[in-house]
């Protein structure tokens, strides 16, 4: 028993992706509709020509009727999968698999999410019946444990510690601002984050990500298919998930400064892609900053740097647009926005476009003349409980 | 008016004396400052401190503190009954005292009842529980208020106390029951109409007079019953519905007045239902071997009961006494206070109210949720919620912990925002990430010690959602 991975077998022919924001005047239909299209146009393929759909959202609403409906499709099969916010990615892995089984042609993932209809800020997760024990913290204040718990581990000030997660925020927003499909396009500096007004923990609204509607959309085939649908196509070379077993929430093992699950992820990623050294090899990372501890520890489950230095990294700008490991050029959730479904895939769409050199001027990064690779990151839940994806994707084969 | 006898409790030839075996009395953690209410209200105020119940708890979870803190007196002893008195339950229809039950985690065949309503049915559960066989646990919890800048909101507090009662064949006892006199009758004194949020009283004077002869008739009946006269006692508790008459008939009782036990309204307030027994296991930390202790309660009649204290008392440390509760307390604003009493309305957080705790599911997990059992695995691992791969139960309750990280929520739904909330690792193994309650929100650190107390985290379509949550260790107050 192993995980082999798809590497080279699956390849992306057509990504699209909406705005990320607050789509008042927009429902789901529409915008599962705009990234849907997008995808099939840039691939040059029409709805009936899809063989199977995968529909990603983690509380838009149930089935795959979801999908069929605006779409109208007519006898497809269409699958609404969910697993937390890796609910896009989760869709991503499953139309991969399809194709480089054999079973279909070309698959359609699609993430979306409608979270500005719920009349409150922030996600709200729908409830389901319990004994009453379980916890109603906010994302936010279980993810703001890290930064008490990594100020701890290291020796430093939880104001250091904080320092750095500004630094990441106003990193994202830079990002964010060269990026016209962003939620968030202000540009921020370390000292206005400072000072905004703490919401959980150390965190202002400012360390947490945008809560916003969107969708997006991948088109992907077998590897040797894809020149038929474009030119650039772009190589899937690891998908790996990992879900946890909540024991970082009985463990007292656990110290709130990593994420286990991720460590095995990233792990089972390099080995199917055939990294060694992910900080040089890799062009590029989207990862999942949903509140920017989040990305500090991330910098460090992935290997990008060694284990306590994160912090240092990112005050020294290690990944910044111009830095040595790019990480979140679109902005990332921090300022593209979490429509919680889509996030998976919009990360993908901005790997797909650095990859294929289509990002804008502004935004481009300048690690491709040597390197190739492009990973994502998505996860979903809490520190302690959580589940991970990871792709690297590629701009050749082999 | 007849005068009831004095009723003598147990015949030696006959039975083992019946006493108390253990007795704890509960006071919240927050204080509030008379002085404070009179600029809001405009009236009302006073001097000392009344304590104050948490947002987070109500009669029930205050009379499991007190059971928790008695029982931990007489380890292993196991209550053949449970009898909760309160005027502020938080159900109605279904019992209150079942709760108490599961978070004692008493066995099924130990029967748990309430005694509703007024400040007397506290002695009459104790009286209940006198005439009983087999160890009784009595706990009494009100919580206390009135509409602002009334004379009541002032004047009471909110407390539980529990008292254990048993033979001695299983634990020693500490003060026997020597005689019980009784007088009922009917007068409107003081009165409240289900739902509503204050007590009315009748003029000050027709209560003290009807009172006067009630007290002074009860306790000398029970003095005689017990072959004693008021020149015997060491120390006399009298509790009441009415202060005034409270202090009328301690002055005219004939117990020397420095033998009339500080009835704590200037640092606690009348915690109605509770304050004859917290009164009592007040006096139980300082009294001697071998004297003579009478409770007089004067509500809609008056009852007294004679008690005297066994040589078992000398050897007794008492876990966390009235007095150190007293020492340990924090102030609470006033307008704070109006707020977790309901009469202030304020902005709630713009989060969804939780939704109603599931029947079902909760009678699926009694042990954890109101017992807090967890479970430990073959390797030692323990497990919070138990895991349905372990074998073994592994009770939680009384563990201490420490703080591990921890963070200020102030965006998810708190009936008193913000929710203050920790990674916990308990000494002996064992991690919750846990609501803390009884904290100062800027004072948390990582490494602070906590222990576990239970608490209602919201209520939701008139369901209580009963949990534990942990609070700070606090060396005075242990």
């Amino acid at each position: 028993m192993a995980s082999h991975g798809v590497r080279d077998k699956v390849a992306i022919v057509g990504m699209g992706c909406t705005r990320f924001g607050e789509h008042f005047d927009r429902g789901l239909d529409d915008l599962l509709l705009e990234a849907t299209d997008a995808a099939l146009s840039s691939a040059g393929v029409a709805r009936g020509d899809v063989d199977a759909f995968w529909l990603g959202t983690a509380q838009s609403g149930m089935s795959g009727l979801l999908l069929s409906r605006p779409l109208h499709l007519v006898g497809k099969p269409v699958t609404r999968v969910e697993n937390f916010c890796a609910s896009g990615a989760e869709s991503f892995r499953q139309a991969a698999y399809a194709v480089a089984s054999g079973a279909y042609d070309l698959a359609m993932a699609v993430g979306a999410e409608k979270l500005k209809d719920s009349g409150y800020q922030g996600a709200n997760a729908a409830p389901v019946p319990t004994d009453g024990t379980n916890r109603t913290l906010t994302a936010a204040a279980m993810y703001s444990m890290i930064v008490p718990a990594y100020a701890a581990r290291y020796g430093l000030a939880v104001g250091q510690v904080k320092e750095v997660c500004a630094r990441i925020a106003a990193k994202n927003h830079h990002n964010g601002a060269r990026n016209p499909r962003a939620q968030f396009r202000r540009e921020m500096t370390v000292e206005q984050l400072m000072a905004m007004p703490k919401v959980a923990g150390e965190l202002s609204v400012f360390d947490c990500a945008g809560v916003g509607d969107g969708a997006a959309a991948a088109l992907v085939v077998r590897a040797e298919d894809a020149h038929r649908y474009t030119d650039h196509p772009v190589y899937v070379k690891a998908l790996s998930f990992v879900a946890g077993n909540g024991d970082g929430l009985s463990d007292p093992g656990y110290d709130y400064t990593t994420f286990p699950e991720i460590v095995q992820c990233a792990d089972d990623a390099y080995a199917q892609a055939g990294i060694t050294d992910p900080r040089h090899q890799l062009a590029m990372a989207e990862v999942h900053d949903c509140f920017t501890p989040t990305e500090l520890v991330l910098m460090e489950d992935l290997r990008f740097c060694e284990r306590g230095t994160a912090w240092k990294e990112v005050l020294a700008g290690t990944f910044e647009l111009e830095g040595d490991l790019p990480v979140n050029p679109d902005g990332g959730l921090k300022s593209f926005g979490h429509p919680v479904g889509a996030s998976g895939l919009r990360m993908m769409f901005e790997a797909w476009l650095q990859l294929r050199g289509e990002a804008p001027e502004e935004r481009r990064i300048r690690t491709l003349t040597d390197r190739g690779l492009a990973l994502t990151h998505n996860l979903g839940g809490y520190p302690g409980e959580m589940v991970s994806f990871i792709s690297v994707l590629g701009r050749s084969p082999g | 008016m007849v005068q009831g006898p004095g009723q003598t409790m147990g015949d030696p030839a006959a039975r083992p004396s019946r006493g108390i075996v253990a007795a704890a009395g509960y006071l919240p953690y927050r204080r509030l400052d008379r002085a404070t209410i009179t600029g809001v209200a405009g009236g009302g105020g006073g001097n000392g401190w009344r304590t104050v119940a948490s947002y987070d708890e109500d009669a029930t979870t205050m009379a499991v503190e007190a059971s928790r803190l008695a029982l931990r007196e007489v380890p292993g002893l196991v209550p053949a009954t449970v009898r909760f008195a309160t005027v502020a339950p938080p159900y109605l229809d279904r019992t209150n005292a079942t709760a108490i039950h599961a978070a004692l985690r008493l066995p099924p065949t130990s029967a748990a009842y309430d005694d509703l309503g007024s400040v007397r049915s506290a002695m009459g559960a104790l009286r209940a529980a006198v005439g009983e066989d087999g160890a009784s646990l009595v706990v009494a919890a009100d919580l206390r208020s009135g509409l602002a800048g009334s004379p009541d909101e002032s004047v009471f507090g909110d407390g539980a106390a529990a008292l254990v009662l048993d033979d001695g064949s299983r634990s020693p006892v500490l003060a026997a029951l020597e005689s019980w006199a009784s007088l009922t009758e009917e007068f409107v004194d003081r009165w409240r109409v289900p739902g509503d949020a204050r007590s009315r009283v009748w003029e000050e004077r027709f209560g003290e007079l009807r009172y006067l002869p009630l007290g002074g008739g009860a306790l000398a009946a029970a003095l005689d019953g017990a072959g004693l006269s008021a020149d015997d006692v060491d120390h006399l508790v009298v509790a009441g519905t009415h202060g005034r008459a409270v202090r009328s008939v301690a002055a005219k009782s004939g117990v020397d007045p420095g033998r009339v036990v500080d009835d704590l309204s200037s640092s606690v307030g009348n915690t109605g239902a509770a304050h004859p027994f917290l009164l009592l296991a007040s006096v139980l930390e300082r009294a001697a071997p071998d004297e003579v202790v009478v409770l007089l309660v004067l509500a809609d009649g008056a009852e007294a009961v004679v008690l005297r204290t066994t040589a078992a008392l000398a050897a007794r440390s008492p876990g966390r006494p009235v007095s150190d509760q007293l020492a340990a307390g924090a102030p609470v604003p006033y307008g704070t206070y109006l707020a977790w009493r309901g009469v202030l309305a304020v902005e709630p957080p713009r989060r969804p109210e939780p939704a109603r705790t599931s029947s079902s599911a909760a009678a699926r997990s009694t042990d954890f949720k109101f017992g807090f059992v967890g479970s430990q695995d073959e390797a030692g691992g323990i497990h919070l919620p138990p895991s349905p791969l372990d074998l073994l139960s592994h009770p939680m309750a009384e563990a201490t912990g420490t703080v591990t990280t921890f963070t200020v929520d102030r965006l998810s739904y708190s009936p008193s925002p913000p929710t203050v909330f920790a990674v916990v690792d308990f000494e002996g193994g064992g991690r919750l990430p846990v609501e803390l309650t009884d904290v100062d929100a800027e004072k948390v650190a990582i490494g602070d010690r906590v222990e576990m107390t239970f608490r209602k985290l919201f209520t939701a379509d008139g369901i209580h959602n009963y949990f534990w949550k942990a609070r700070p260790v606090r060396e005075g107050g242990r």
